[in-house]
């Protein structure tokens, strides 16, 4: 029953607030949706900080998609033996994700110490913070520590397979079962930020402007006569 | 050729008396609200100064504007795709911050009437708004007034540190002016091109620039674009302001706010016609000092034939093409050249003009036989207490020559106009040595010193019935929901929007949904007009 209610129920429920919630707040408030930034405050301890986060975060995200989304079998096919992956998966990504972590320690010290980002952070920024910290760190000590420890242990034919089935819809909450508390920590703080996402300062990462790179410098904007 | 309409405005700094109307009246009216108190539209600085954020002029520092990058015009700042691939994106290395601007303050007043009876008078002290603290003092928003610590930071104005001469600041040398800024609605604004969320837009009529509260994702990146330093973070909503040239008022054909309550009449507003397709190539003009005069070449005579045959075929209406033929701007900048762009030299091709201060030379040739040879004013420019080098830095990107020879036509106006109002002999050949008639000295006079309302402000009202239902946008506008930073915003709390269906004004028309007949019957009811 709790395995049901964790590893079915619980990630439902996020990814559907997730969804329905991006809907509502695109709709409702497209004035709230900003990166809300404090570099007008701070500058010099989010230069390293930021950067660091985000410059770990965006390989970390990709290295989740391919590790969750493609199974085994394909990538042995492609002749990419097990070894050979989790060799990237560990260095890669244990390198990637200390970057991140690093980043994340700065970020969050500077919200907590700095009396001027402090008290423009609102509760939402606060818990935004730590959740992130908590799952970069756990995801980075699993990745180093708990693939280590536990050799047996292979995230791709338990976690990755789980993953995959709650997205077609045929959920297998058994696969969850013998997983490393570790890795189990990880997934309910990361399910547990998709279904905050919406309603946080998060949103800013769908509003990354791509589209800047190709567009003219100057807008005009006309008020068109009605046809 | 394609021909837009620019609101603009010109500031007659020699008649500026430094008295801060209009910083004042501007923030009653537009950011007298939390996370706006730092931010004033509209400042005066005295110069020589810093100025407000600090050292604002210094591009190297702020990398604001344009710059020639092999020929091209680029963004000082960086391009489009530096930004986003070089992680500019997470962290703005060239953003100003707040303690460039000043620290917002207010008082302590519950002491003076809470205190309890004590040996002294209890005293209000100043309390930071960011923080709540107490703080000491050492910077505000015109910490430098009236020249005031001008030996220290008069000599870290830009615009001295480029005269190579040795200018000095003891009291016998002191010079001062002052300068009234705000947003300059450029022609080629780099706060627009630096947004990456396309929030930023110059509007097609009016040339006004605005932020679209709704679109504006809070990069930042306008606030660096901006050379002028007049793109504002608002720390509560995260979002960027700006001075919004007063549209609702200047769309019902009324002056900018900052204008109407001018109390020395310095500020005019009129209408210039330009031509829309050259306004790249006249900022990508090689040499800075060629910059004022490419910029004066966009302007197009609003009396020849062929302009306002192109201009009715692109879209202004009869009404706006005869604002431009009266319009003040364009006589002050363009047909006397009295009025200078600030800063051509950041390539925005700004459309506040300014008329150089020229008061403090007078008494050479306003004194004994100042009449009878008029032409003392020649050498006299030279000798001016402001030196016309410090002008030109501001206002030509340094070329001297346009500045004195504005100067020079302002001082023979002044001498024409004492000798017909004393009734003594003047050479009217005089004038044509400045570049002027008679005709024209009279009513450039009129324009600058007797600065009638109806002269100074030439502002077309805004064709709104031909896209929107302005009945139904009636009472609904602007900033009116602010305070109110929940998550409620459906209202268009800070939108610039007035339809009832939320639509951004200026993004699209209005869709009919009823018929007239519909909505007559709908809003006529009984003999009774409802709401």
């Amino acid at each position: 029953m709790t395995n049901q209610f964790l590893w079915v129920i619980f990630p439902y429920i996020c990814m559907a607030v997730f969804i329905v919630g991006h809907i509502f707040r695109y709709r409702n408030d497209k004035f709230g949706w900003t990166a809300k930034s404090s570099e007008f405050f701070e500058k010099k301890q989010l230069m390293i900080g930021s950067l660091l986060f985000h410059i770990g975060i965006v390989p970390v995200i990709l290295g989740h998609v391919a590790g969750l989304g493609i199974p085994k079998a394909w990538t042995q096919a492609m002749g990419i033996s097990d070894h050979m992956y989790h060799m990237g998966a560990v260095y890669g990504g244990g390198f990637f994700g200390i970057v991140t972590l690093l980043g994340m320690i700065i970020l969050t010290s500077r919200r907590f110490t700095k009396k001027n980002v402090r008290q423009h952070s609102s509760a939402s920024d606060m818990i935004v913070n730590v959740l992130l910290l908590f799952i970069v760190f756990i995801g980075t000590y699993a990745s180093l520590v708990t693939n280590a420890v536990v050799p047996g242990f292979d995230y791709r034919d338990s976690i990755s397979v789980w993953f995959r089935s709650l997205l077609i819809f045929r959920p297998e909450a058994g696969l969850m079962g013998a997983v490393p508390l570790t890795f189990k920590l990880h997934i309910l703080a990361g399910f547990l930020i998709f279904a905050m996402w919406p309603f946080t300062r998060l949103v800013h990462v769908w509003s990354v402007p791509l589209n800047y790179v190709g567009r003219s410098y100057i807008l005009y904007r006309k008020n068109s006569p009605s046809a | 050729m394609k021909i837009k309409a620019q609101v603009a405005m010109v500031m007659n700094l020699d008649k500026c008396i430094g008295c801060h109307t209009c910083s004042v009246t501007c923030k009653s009216t537009w950011t007298n609200r939390e996370g706006a108190e730092y931010i004033w539209f509209n400042n005066v600085e005295t110069k020589p100064g810093i100025g407000y954020p600090k050292r604002w002029e210094d591009q190297e520092l702020y990398k604001g504007g344009w710059q020639l990058k092999n020929g091209k015009l680029e963004l000082k700042s960086g391009s489009k795709l530096s930004k986003i691939a070089l992680g500019k994106i997470f962290y703005n290395p060239d953003m100003v911050q707040i303690e460039d601007y000043y620290e917002p303050w207010t008082y302590d007043y519950e002491k003076l009437t809470n205190a309890g009876e004590s040996k002294h008078t209890p005293v209000a002290r100043a309390k930071s708004v960011v923080s709540g603290d107490y703080m000491d003092l050492e910077w505000g928003p015109n910490w430098e007034d009236q020249l005031a610590g001008g030996h220290i930071t008069g000599p870290k104005d830009p615009n001295i540190e480029k005269i190579e001469e040795d200018i000095k600041f003891n009291f016998e040398k002191a010079f001062m002016m002052y300068l009234p800024r705000l947003c300059e609605h450029c022609l080629n604004p780099s706060c627009v091109a630096s947004c990456p969320s396309g929030a930023i837009y110059k509007r097609d009529e009016d040339g006004i620039v605005l932020v679209d509260q709704e679109a504006c994702r809070g990069w930042r990146y306008c606030m660096t674009g901006c050379p002028y330093k007049k793109v504002y973070f608002n720390w509560k909503t995260n979002k960027a302001e700006k001075c919004t040239f007063c549209f609702p008022r200047v769309e019902s054909g009324l002056p900018t706010v900052c204008s109407e309550t001018c109390t020395g009449r310095i500020r005019y507003l009129g209408v210039l016609l330009y031509d829309a397709d050259r306004v790249l190539e006249a900022a990508s003009t090689p040499d800075e000092k060629d910059l004022y005069k490419a910029q004066c070449d966009l302007f197009l005579d609003p009396n020849d034939p062929e302009v306002i045959e192109q201009a009715r075929k692109d879209g202004i209406s009869e009404e706006w093409i005869e604002a431009a033929q009266n319009s003040p701007v364009y006589k002050l900048a363009i047909e006397y050249q009295l009025a200078f762009p600030l800063h051509p030299e950041y390539r925005t091709l700004p459309m506040v003009w300014y008329v150089p201060p020229l008061s403090p030379i007078m008494n050479y040739f306003e004194g004994k036989d100042s009449i009878k040879n008029p032409d003392a004013i020649f050498p006299a420019i030279e000798e001016m207490r402001i030196p016309v080098q410090y002008l030109a830095n501001m206002l030509t990107a340094g070329d001297a020559q346009p500045v004195k020879e504005g100067l020079q036509r302002m001082a023979m106006m002044r001498s024409y106009m004492r000798a017909l109002s004393s009734g003594k002999e003047f050479d009217e050949s005089r004038l044509a040595r400045v570049g002027l008639t008679a005709e024209q000295t009279k009513q450039m006079y009129r324009l600058l010193a007797i600065a009638k309302y109806e002269d100074r402000f030439v502002i077309p009202t805004s064709k709104k019935e031909q896209h929107m239902n302005v009945y139904r946008s009636q009472g609904s506008l602007g900033y009116e929901q602010m305070g109110d930073f929940g998550g409620n915003s459906s209202n268009n709390q800070f939108s610039y929007s007035y339809m009832e269906n939320n639509d951004c004004d200026g993004c699209g028309p209005v869709v009919p949904t009823k018929t007239g007949k519909e909505i007559y019957e709908e809003n006529f009811y009984g003999g009774i007009w409802r709401d």
